[in-house]
Order: C-alpha cells, then structure tokens, then sequence
C-alpha cells in the first residue's frame, strides 16, 4: 500500500497532514482524540547520516514543542521502511554509527519526557536502519506483508559458508535466522502483526495504550517460544 | 597480571579484562564452567565457546567497582548472537540494582551474528535501550575499542552511545565493515585490502580527530587501564549527567555541521587537512604527539 492510502487508512482521510519530503515523511495526525506525531522514512529508504538526523531533528522538535507548550507530550509513531544503513565510504567516514546512536539517543530522550513511541513496520524494516529508531520503541507492530530481516539467506550463506539449502532447511523450522515477520513476531521482537482485515485505527489506538515504556522483548519471546535463552540468561546474570 | 608489554589488540578477551582491572578483583558472572553456549551455532554443527564469546563480571578499577564486560573477537568476529547479548543486557540491568562507578565495555565485535541473525538484532537493540537506561540513570557506560574486529554493525552503534570511547590507532569503529561496502558497492568505493585506507577511514586517529572517540591511547593493555582510571575518577569530581534535550539539539548541530563541513569527503585525509597544521605527518605521529597536536588544533 502507498504512502498516503496507509495513513488514510490509519487516521482516516483528512485526519492528518503527513506528507513526504524525498524518503523522509512526518506531520501529525489524531488517533481518537489524540494528537500524535508521525516520523518516518519511505520507498525502502537507505538511511545515511542526513535523513538520520532530520528523523532525530524531528523527534526533538516534538520533545520541545511539547515542553514549552506544557501540553501532555504526544505520543511519536515511527514509519519504518528501510533497506538498512547506507553503504558508502563517505557516510563510514563520517561515522554513521555516531548518526544513528543520536537517533537512539533522541528516542530514549522522548521516553523520559513521556512520549509513548510507537514503530509501525510498513514494507521493509532491515538491519542498522531498522536498528537507529524502529526497534528503539515501545511498541513495534508490522503492517501486512512487511518484511524484516538482518540478511537474505542467499548472502548469508555466502558469509556464513554454510550451504544454502542447508539454511533454507533450517528457516523452516528455526525462526532464529530465517527473514520474516512472523519470525520477529515469535521472538518478541515485534509485538503485533496486523492483518489486511482489522480495523486499523482500533489496532492502532489499541497498541499505543498498551504501549509500556519498561522493554519486555526478552520476556515475550519466551512465552511466544521463539526466544528460549535471551530472558533466562539476562535473568542469571542479575542474579549472579 | 603484568600487562606492561602485552598488545591490546593481540590478547585475547579475557588477557584485555584481567589487564584492565586489579589484580585478583574480577568475579565473573556465568563463567564458562555453566557453560551458556549457543544452540543456534550447534544445531549449525559451528564451533561453540563456554562463554559463547562474552565474559561478563563485577571488578575494580584502581578501586573503583566497575561491571566490565570483554567480548572475544576470535569467537566469530565477537559477534553479538542470543546468549552472547543476553549476557550483555543482563550485565546492564545488573548495573541499575548494584550501581557501579562506571560500567566498562571491551568491545570487539562485527556486529550481529550471522547465524542467529533475528536474535541478535533483538539482542542488539535490547543492549541498546539497557545502556540508555544506564546511562539515564547516572551510571556512565565507557566503549574501548582496540580489538582485531573493532566497533561495527550495531555494536559501532552501541559504542557510540557511551559516555566515553577510548581508542587505539589500531581500533577500528564503523557501521559497514569495509569487506561489506567493497562486497556490495564494488572495490572502486571501498577496497578493504588498502589498509592504510582503512584505518584513514574507520581507525582510531580518525575517530578521535572527529570526536567520536574520545580518548586515543597507545595499544598497550596498561594504557587502556590507565584511561579507564582517569575516566572514572573523572567522573567522580564531575558526576556523569544523562543526555537533556539542550545536550542533544547541541549534538545534532555538531553532526549537521560535520555532515556540510565534510559534505563529500571520502578519505581521512581531508579530515587531517581540516584539522592539522601539517596533515601529511599524521599517520606517523606518535599517540602522544597526536593528541598533543589536536588540542592544540582545537
């Protein structure tokens, strides 16, 4: 679904002005309401030093419009839809990690100061880009036919060594390393998947009222038996 | 140990920890006799490590208690799978019940590990949003980056989310590894055999002329202790603040103004022309010549 269709359908028509401006997308929107404040990028951006820092620019506009307003801070819903970090020498040079770490930085700042920071997976959510503010949220849920991954098994059969149909064998029945959503989902590491069916500003309203900021990833990919080791470990080391 | 002469970027994980710590201080938390390894590697028929490649413990630091965590960058490239940053993660949530003066972080890691990839992605962010809980706290979190595999991946990112990164010119810190850029954009962006390149782009002297490092220091394991010291009793004359909104408009004007004063730059070397009266000279400076000159550029 295009950019505009999604958030007609999410807040209705009329019910926001989120626009875009080359792959960066922002505004804000009402969800009830309630008005939130929308960040995003689009078209499977490759997210390079400059549209990190206007999404972290964004998130601080937000923090301060709130503050000075003393109006209760709204909450920010993240439109991630990357094929990861850049890949270039001048952003390496630059240091885009250092970007990214900002952006993380200005999410956990929105955090403290009670922002309610939700991620909505809408096409492709991969690696470092996915990373920088996607994953940072309180809540992550995935749009349908979202696609996440780290690598496609092909490539990671190259760097691994390991022979591809071996790992197409294993995707099957480990969602440990196979790309998909429904393999994030089981790990805890998106919260939702949203079908093509629900009432999407319901889900929606729904997911950013039982957003928490406390990171319970670990925990729900237990129970969801996708993550068996990740909680108990954490678990003996704070006992240890 | 007596780690006067030993390398930094030699040792092995555990040789950096026991270097950097006093002597007989460490307890390690899930040594490797629990022997937490990785089920994902073994149902790959993939080495494994008892310690699945991290050691993780409670220390002190010229008698300061610090949480020190070392990753083994000969266990597959350090690389960051589901136990591997469970330990990590647990170490940091460790840090908010015990708070010690500083937790440390030896990291020597690619990044995410390949072969458990969605959980150590998982695992990564989870580690990031421990330290910024940590760091939120009041606690700082100290990178040290001086190992053969560097800061890349998601753990260049966590690293520069610390406090303070202490670096040697051997030190690599980046997101895209060079082989990753050369692999998929060819070797006329990124030949990653060129190393004096390499180290032009992601090495020590580079990171720390443009700030994201913030101490570089010799390769040598008593150098890395003695950074680690300075800094913590540092921050005990000056209590570590938690980033505020007026510290990160301030930090996105920094990087704004670096991405236009360095808009197309492509090679350590414009940044050593910006920077130094004699940029030729900079790859044979020593360390202390180095710093010497950069406060002075500053």
């Amino acid at each position: 679904m295009n950019g505009q269709a999604v958030f007609d359908r999410l807040f209705g028509a009329g019910g926001h002005n989120v626009v875009s401006d080359g792959l960066f997308l922002h505004g804000s929107a009402k969800v009830g309401a309630n008005s939130v404040s929308v960040i995003g990028t689009i078209e499977h951006a490759a997210i390079d030093g400059l549209l990190a820092l206007r999404i972290a620019d964004a998130i601080l506009q937000v923090v301060r419009a709130d503050a000075a307003a003393g109006t209760p801070p709204r909450p920010i819903i993240f439109i991630a839809d990357t094929q990861g970090q850049a890949l270039s020498r001048h952003e390496e040079l630059l240091g885009l990690n250092g970007y990214f770490a900002h952006v993380a930085r200005c999410t956990d700042l929105a955090r403290r100061h009670g922002h309610r920071l939700l991620t909505l997976i809408n096409g492709e959510a991969v690696s470092g880009g996915f990373l920088a503010y996607g994953l940072m949220a309180d809540r992550i849920c995935a749009l349908p036919d979202a696609q996440v991954r780290v690598m496609d098994l092909r490539a990671m059969s190259r760097v691994t060594k390991i022979d591809l149909k071996r790992l197409e064998e294993l995707a099957g029945i480990s969602p440990v390393f196979a790309p998909g959503a429904e393999n994030y989902w089981r790990m805890g590491g998106i919260h939702e998947i949203w079908s093509v069916d629900d009432n999407w500003p319901e889900r929606l309203a729904a997911a950013l009222s039982c957003a928490s900021d406390t990171d319970d990833r670990a925990a729900i990919g237990l129970q969801r038996d996708g993550r068996q080791l990740a909680a108990p470990t954490a678990q003996l080391v704070r006992d240890a | 140990m007596n780690g006067r002469r030993i390398s930094y970027f030699e040792a092995s994980a555990r040789m950096r920890l026991s270097g950097l710590v006093d002597a007989g201080s460490f307890s390690e938390f899930c040594p490797p006799e629990m022997r937490l390894t990785s089920p994902h590697l073994a149902r790959l028929d993939a080495p494994l490590a008892f310690d699945d490649g991290v050691v993780v413990g409670r220390a002190a630091v010229a008698g300061h208690k610090v949480l020190i965590a070392a990753q083994e960058g000969r266990f597959n490239g350090g690389s960051v799978g589901e136990v591997h940053g469970a330990k990590i993660r647990g170490l940091l949530d460790k840090a908010l019940l015990e708070r010690p003066e500083a937790v440390l972080l030896l990291v020597d890691s690619g990044g995410v590990r390949l072969h458990e990839a969605n959980a150590g992605l998982i695992a990564i962010s989870e580690i990031m949003r421990a330290v910024l809980r940590v760091q939120a706290a009041g606690i700082p979190v100290f990178a040290f980056v001086g190992g053969s595999c560097g800061a890349f991946g998601g753990m260049g990112i966590v690293t520069r989310m610390c406090a303070e990164v202490v670096m040697s010119e051997q030190g690599r810190l980046g997101l895209s590894g060079p082989e990753v850029i050369e692999t998929v954009k060819g070797v006329e962006e990124f030949d990653s055999r060129d190393r004096a390149l390499v180290w032009r782009v992601n090495g020590g002297k580079l990171r720390r002329a443009l700030g994201d490092a913030t101490r570089l220091v010799d390769d040598l394991i008593p150098a890395f202790r003695t950074a680690a010291a300075d800094l913590i009793a540092r921050y005990q004359l000056q209590p570590f603040a938690p980033a505020s909104l007026d510290t990160l408009l301030d930090a996105q004007a920094k990087l704004a103004g670096r991405s236009a004063r360095f808009a197309t730059a492509r090679d350590g070397r414009e940044i050593w022309q910006a920077t130094f009266a004699d940029p030729s000279r900079v790859p044979e400076l020593t360390v202390d010549e180095f710093n010497l000159q950069l406060g002075e550029a500053a």
